[in-house]
């Protein structure tokens, strides 16, 4: 059948169906009215592990799950999707076979090439990866990618840390020396130090997304040193949060909330809050407005959040972290200010120079900063 | 092999295969699902149309290839369980060979990368081999433990010296040109690494079946010991078909870098290696019969993302699936020979009790 014609029909139909609806539609409150004008859309989520890893793609399932509760949303999901030709298969499943008119490919190996293959073949899909690769004028403009700046969240894992450590020394589990990681290892440093300069943070890379087994050997080895609270960087917190109570230390999670797996010792933690980024993206297709290809945000705009507090965080760590929150949701502060010294000495920030989140600088970052002990 | 023999061996396995289905159906059933469900969408989504038909076979592709790598060496009377370590030392040398010298555009090129990757992943296996002859290295452990030196070399390099600087968050080498990559069929959505491992699986079984040399391999594999009385150059032999084994699963890393990746990164270490295993255990190590059955696994694959979107099953179900059919095949090789006497109404020895014919 010719496409336009299609076309016409489904909007001939849509118009007989508000008018059918409209009646109805009067009686219901304003958000509700607006749901309806709304057309249905199907939607595809992959992730590259298990829903319930307790980490990365946990953050994404979790939104995902509260995707579906949005009347006129279906949701079709698939896990442990490896980043290789079987993503590209995944993806052109979900719009032959499930009709999937909106992807989000969550993991950040799906976007070159697999996602790129895939977008190619079908214009009129839309692409939403999260990772942050997306490039105006290179990538088509079906595609696009969304992404928080965790490391605000970091950061206020950092000044907890900080009020919390008996022996200020913390502790770092990281996979890879790559710039999101260097920067969040960064942020949770400086916090930390401006509560006591004198704070050190040990890191240790494993060397891959999920590598348990050398998780936990890192977590012993540093809490062996005296270090007293933990954070991480890799794809499951879990081996590093367990690990770390069982040796009687504090832990600050990240991705999702780790809080149940360590009620005793989990202070607080950085999570990615990937609803309000799921929610604008897939309002602009079923309204047919352009596809947001470059979706950013922080604490203000809600695409990253903090997990409650545990019981034993004292008022004076609570007040401060308050605080600086306040002052990231208003707007009026910023993580990286010069003058910033990298761990061998060498100026990295200028005296004077403030970078924004949103400055591109920070994602080619490629040192770590005064009072990490480790090396990029 | 007789009339009779044949339609045994292939009885068995679909047989085999069935029962298999129905312990999945069983176990989804205990777990609340419908099971007719599951498996009319296991067949929509591996083989029910054209796209799922190419996403089996494309998933198949690779697993032909390092499954060679377990069956040729296991020929010759070798279990070798390293071709992971093969296959990414293929994809490295093939990402790796355009950045030492330049080469022309075109297959002369594709086929020097694939060359490469060969000769790579044939020297890692071999080596495993000659370990073995040499110095008497059990070879299965050190093939797999040369496979974790090989992903650790590989990730060395890959984030080390030929880190590709515009590589930010994912570290990859720098991308082969496009004159140099392997595109798909002519029509259809399937990259040609397919044909490679048909070919591969053919050529392997003409070597084992028809050759002189192949022949005086599977003597080795038999009887190493009658081998060498007969005069046969039984190291020779094996480190041959270590080296050939090898050369399968280095291909099969050149070509998820040419047709799949266009670079080498860490998106290549998910474990092809490891399921060729499966395959060529499944298939008795019979070139031939690992055709259909890496088929039968990428089916399984391609249908297991159906049965996540559409039951909303979670992944590792297709794993229950794998393992329960897998099982009952290598279990059924216990009927081997027998299946007639299950099937076929014979004349009951007096006082005997008569055979169950439903089994």
């Amino acid at each position: 059948m010719d496409p336009k014609h299609t076309a016409l029909m489904t909007q001939r139909r849509q118009l007989l169906a508000a008018g059918a609806l409209g009646g109805a539609a009067l009686a219901l409150p304003g958000a509700l009215r607006s749901a309806w004008a709304q057309a249905p859309i199907t939607v595809g989520v992959i992730y590259v592990g298990p829903r319930d890893d307790f980490g990365y793609n946990q953050a994404h399932a979790e939104a995902a799950a509260q995707l579906k509760k949005v009347a006129g949303v279906k949701v079709v999901e698939e896990e442990n999707v490896p980043e290789t030709q079987a993503v590209q298969k995944t993806m052109q499943g979900m719009i032959s076979q499930d009709g999937a008119t909106l992807l989000f490919p969550t993991s950040f190996g799906y976007f070159d090439p697999h996602l790129l293959a895939v977008a190619a073949k079908n214009e009129k899909v839309r692409f939403s990866h999260c990772g942050g690769l997306w490039t105006q004028g290179k990538h088509p403009a079906n595609t696009g990618s969304f992404f928080g700046y965790i490391d605000e969240a970091q950061y206020l894992n950092g000044v907890v840390a900080g009020h919390m450590s008996k022996s200020k020394k913390l502790g770092f589990v990281a996979a890879k020396p790559i710039p999101q990681v260097l920067r969040n290892i960064n942020a949770f440093t400086l916090g930390a130090r401006s509560v006591d300069p004198k704070i050190t943070t040990n890191v240790i890379f494993t060397g891959d997304w999920a590598m348990p087994v050398k998780e936990a050997e890192a977590t012993n080895a540093m809490a062996d040193q005296g270090i007293d609270v933990f954070t991480m960087h890799v794809d499951g917190p879990k081996v590093v949060v367990e690990t770390a109570a069982r040796r009687g230390r504090m832990v600050c999670g990240y991705h999702a909330s780790q809080a149940k797996l360590a009620p005793n010792a989990y202070l607080t933690g950085a999570e990615w809050n990937w609803l309000t980024a799921y929610t604008l993206i897939v309002d602009a297709a079923r309204t047919g407005k352009p596809h947001p290809n470059f979706v950013r945000g922080g604490l203000k705009e809600g695409f990253v959040k903090s997990s409650p507090y545990g019981a034993m965080v004292g008022e004076a760590a609570r007040k401060n972290a308050e605080d600086v929150r306040k002052k990231m949701m208003a707007g009026s502060f910023d993580i990286f200010v010069g003058e910033l010294k990298d761990n061998t000495g060498k100026v990295v920030i200028p005296k004077g120079k403030v970078l924004k989140q949103t400055d591109l600088e920070l994602e080619s970052m490629n040192y770590l900063v005064e009072g990490v002990i480790g090396k990029a | 092999m007789n009339l009779r023999d044949t339609a045994e061996s292939i009885a068995l396995p679909v047989l085999a295969l069935a029962g298999g289905l129905l312990l999945f159906g069983a176990f989804i059933w205990a777990d609340g699902h419908d099971p007719v469900q599951a498996w009319a969408l296991l067949f929509r989504g591996a083989f029910g149309d054209a796209f799922s038909l190419q996403n089996s076979l494309q998933r198949a592709a690779p697993l032909m290839l390092t499954a060679l790598c377990v069956a040729l060496p296991a020929r010759a009377g070798l279990t070798i369980i390293g071709g992971e370590g093969a296959l990414v030392l293929g994809g490295l040398a093939c990402a790796a060979l355009p950045l030492a010298l330049p080469l022309p555009g075109g297959a002369i090129g594709t086929a020097m990368l694939l060359a490469a990757a060969a000769i790579a992943g044939a020297a890692w296996i071999a080596l495993a081999g000659w370990l073995r002859q040499w110095r008497g290295v059990n070879e299965t452990i050190s093939s797999l433990l040369l496979g974790y030196i090989a992903i650790a070399l590989f990730k060395h390099i890959v984030e080390g010296a030929l880190r590709d600087p515009a590589s930010l968050n994912k570290p990859s080498t720098p991308p082969l040109a496009e004159a140099l990559r392997i595109g798909t069929i002519g029509g259809t959505d399937v990259h040609w690494g397919l044909v490679f491992g048909v070919v591969a699986c053919l050529m392997a079984a003409f070597w084992l079946g028809v050759t002189t040399h192949g022949f005086a391999t599977r003597v080795v594999g038999g009887n190493p010991r009658a081998a060498q009385l007969v005069g046969l150059p039984a190291t020779r032999l094996i480190v041959v078909a270590c080296a050939l084994g090898g050369a399968a699963a280095g291909v099969a890393g050149g070509i998820e870098v040419a047709a799949v990746h266009t670079a080498a990164n860490a998106s290549l270490i998910v474990g092809l290696g490891y399921t060729g295993i499966l395959v060529s255990f499944v298939a008795r190590h019979h070139p031939l019969a690992i055709i259909p059955v890496a088929i039968l696994f990428g089916g399984f694959l391609a249908a297991g993302s159906l049965l996540q979107r559409r039951m909303g099953l979670p992944d590792a179900s297709v794993q229950v699936l794998m393992g329960f059919c897998f099982v009952v095949i290598l279990a059924s090789e216990a009927a081997r020979g027998r299946l007639r006497e299950l099937f076929v109404l014979r004349k009951p020895p007096a006082g005997a009790v008569p055979a169950a014919a439903t089994a």
